[in-house]
């Protein structure tokens, strides 16, 4: 059926009608560029989102120390609330679906790290082993910190890539001694985090640092991942965290400024239901966007159709068979919606990728728009089906009617 | 010229909706045409010849009676075997020639072989040859709105050769032109009726009339005279 006889009627039919098939297909390749340039956007947003929550764990709760601005107890406001491991224990056995669990210190003073000559000042994060899905490291080399570590307080230090070809440029780092602070600790890790400012670090045992570098029991945060919690759990254990550190540490309730929680679970849902709003909103808009393509290509079909009929009528005398008249027309429909549609996806696809340099910085709401390619092919062919059955209904009709009326028609 | 009946006609009617009334176009209309015959259907507008060449071109049914074309009966055809008869035993030639406007002469000519699966290049080559026998291999690559009257009728001639049918029906086909023009047709038609074509002119003009070999003249949907003129 498609022989190069179908070609050549369709291009002249095309060339001779330029304007109305140019219309078609802008009308077409608009609804698929839109609905591609609104797609990629979305997932732009989503990404540049997302990738604000890339450096910690999603689900999980971090507790920070605050000051008191409610008198309480008999003390006045502005008591500044200090954590101690005490407070690590009793977060512990108090949420008990908490999988990953630590407590953070850090060190006072200067932060000189060295190894043989090289010296650099990196940051020092003090924790449990916990604190390794917390901040979402992956290990490259060698192993995270364990509890062997703090409970037999060990000197040893897990480095981030970056901290190891500083100081060890391009040589071995596991097994070596670093110098922090003028103590040597032992390399037995070394982690890589997709969060740039958390790369520059190194992690040490929490319990060894407090012994060493005069840290006491002190530590200034607890956090914990909510394993499988629902955001109702955790919004629950926030509740009872807040009471029992305000027992502990005598503060009022009430007070919200004596210690500050973070929960990231409740925050990355909040976002998740932004996006999946945002989502429904591009396919609504983009649908709506198709639908008027779709329909002013079958007001397209239906003139054509109507403008043709006498020649339908010519054909038919000269013994066209109303499938070869269908399939003409369809033809011609089919080949204008499907090259607009394909010129209207290119253009969103190429609107993207231009656009895509211009968001590059790491801080950007707005990261990487791209678009699922299947998705652009399924409503073009959803678009070409359209217009095909835009086009074969009144081509149908065009083709049962009887040729003396075709043949009348003016 | 043998005997074999090309067209047969037995106690055809048709009429039509008008309104409340029926308007009875064609009352029992039986005739038949043999093979190698030229005729003429004369009358007056209204007298229901048009009906009757719409009917033998199967480009129209008809409500009883029976119709053979090449010996086959025309009834109840769908629409798939209707093209199929026409393109096997029917040329077509109009008043208003009706020509595909954005094709030029030689496409235009070629189209029924397309239709019978013909190849591009057989299909020009004939197309050429048609053209040539009307005098207008010239204007081959011509469209039809660059053509003349005349010129635009010869094609259409050549359209209905081409695929060889068993009959060349004629609606009007000197209505549009002047009368040098239309004596011009005639000579075609003569000669293509000398090759041993079948012709049936619908036409209302008397001198069209008697350059045919033989004169059907209707009146109100009934024959009123089946004669050979005598010039």
């Amino acid at each position: 059926m498609f022989d190069i006889d179908i070609w050549q009627e369709i291009f002249t039919t095309i060339r001779q009608n330029k304007l109305r098939s140019i219309l078609t297909g802008f009308s077409v390749a608009w609804g698929i560029f839109m609905l591609v340039v609104l797609l990629g956007s979305g997932i732009g947003l989503e990404n540049g989102i997302k990738k604000q929550f890339e450096g910690d764990a999603t689900n999980s709760i971090w507790i920070y120390q605050g000051q008191t601005s409610i008198a309480a107890k008999g003390m006045q406001p502005g008591r500044p609330i200090q954590f101690t491991n005490e407070d690590y224990e009793r977060t512990r056995d108090l949420i008990k679906a908490a999988d990953h669990i630590s407590g953070r210190t850090g060190i006072r003073g200067n932060r000189i790290i060295s190894y043989k000559n090289n010296y650099a000042s990196f940051d020092i994060v003090c924790g449990h082993p916990g604190i390794q899905y917390l901040e979402k490291t992956d290990i490259v080399e060698g192993r995270f910190l364990d509890e062997k570590d703090i409970t037999e307080k060990n000197k040893v230090a897990i480095i981030s890539t970056i901290v190891k070809s500083e100081l060890f440029k391009q040589g071995v780092a596991l097994g070596e001694f670093i110098k922090v602070n003028g103590v040597p600790f032992k390399v037995v890790g070394i982690f890589n985090d997709k969060d740039e400012r958390d790369n520059r670090r190194i992690y040490l045992p929490i319990s060894t640092a407090q012994m060493i570098f005069n840290g006491a029991n002190k530590i200034y945060n607890v956090s914990f991942t909510t394993g499988n919690m629902t955001a109702e759990d955790a919004q629950k254990a926030e509740e009872q965290l807040r009471a029992s550190f305000a027992a502990r540490h005598k503060f009022n309730i009430e007070d919200k400024r004596a210690i500050w929680i973070r929960n990231n679970l409740q925050e990355y849902q909040r976002f998740l239901g932004l996006f999946a709003g945002i989502r429904l909103y591009i396919w609504v808009i983009g649908i709506f966007t198709i639908i008027a393509g779709i329909v002013g290509v079958s007001n397209i079909m239906i003139i054509v159709v109507k403008e043709r009929t006498k020649e339908i009528g010519i054909r038919k005398a000269i013994g066209a068979t109303p499938s070869s008249i269908v399939g003409l027309i369809l033809a011609e429909s089919i080949i204008i919606t499907g090259f607009s549609g394909y010129f209207g996806m290119v253009a969103g696809i190429g609107l993207l990728e231009l656009l895509s340099p211009m968001f590059s910085s790491p801080e950007s709401f707005f990261q990487n728009p791209s678009v699922d390619f299947g998705i652009a092919v399924r409503a073009m062919l959803l678009l070409v089906i359209a217009g095909a059955i835009a086009g074969f209904i009144p081509a149908r009709k065009a083709a049962l009617i009887k040729p003396i009326d075709a043949l009348r028609d003016e | 010229m043998n005997n074999k009946a090309i067209i047969s006609v037995k106690n055809i009617n048709k009429s039509y909706d008008a309104g409340i009334n029926k308007l009875h176009v064609l009352k029992g209309i039986e005739f038949s045409v043999r093979q190698g015959e030229m005729v003429s259907i004369m009358g007056a507008s209204g007298s229901g010849k048009s009906t009757l060449l719409n009917i033998l071109g199967i480009l129209d049914n008809y409500d009883s009676g029976e119709y053979h074309l090449n010996e086959v009966l025309m009834q109840n055809l769908s629409e798939k075997k209707a093209a199929y008869y026409r393109n096997q035993f029917i040329g077509f030639v109009f008043q208003s020639f009706n020509l595909i406007s954005f094709k030029n002469a030689m496409e235009n000519v070629a189209l029924p072989l397309y239709y019978q699966k013909v190849g591009r290049r057989q299909r020009n080559k004939l197309a050429l040859e048609y053209l040539d026998r009307m005098g207008l291999k010239d204007w081959a690559n011509h469209m039809p709105n660059e053509l003349s009257g005349g010129q635009k009728q010869r094609i259409a001639i050549a359209r209905a050769m081409i695929s060889k049918p068993k009959v060349i029906l004629a609606d009007e086909p000197t209505g549009a032109l002047d009368s040098k023009t239309s004596q011009e047709v005639m000579d075609i038609f003569d000669d293509i009726n000398n090759q041993g074509v079948t012709l049936i002119i619908v036409t209302h003009e008397h001198d069209i009339a008697m350059r045919t070999r033989r004169i059907v003249r209707l009146r109100d949907g009934v024959i009123e005279q089946d004669y050979i003129p005598q010039n």
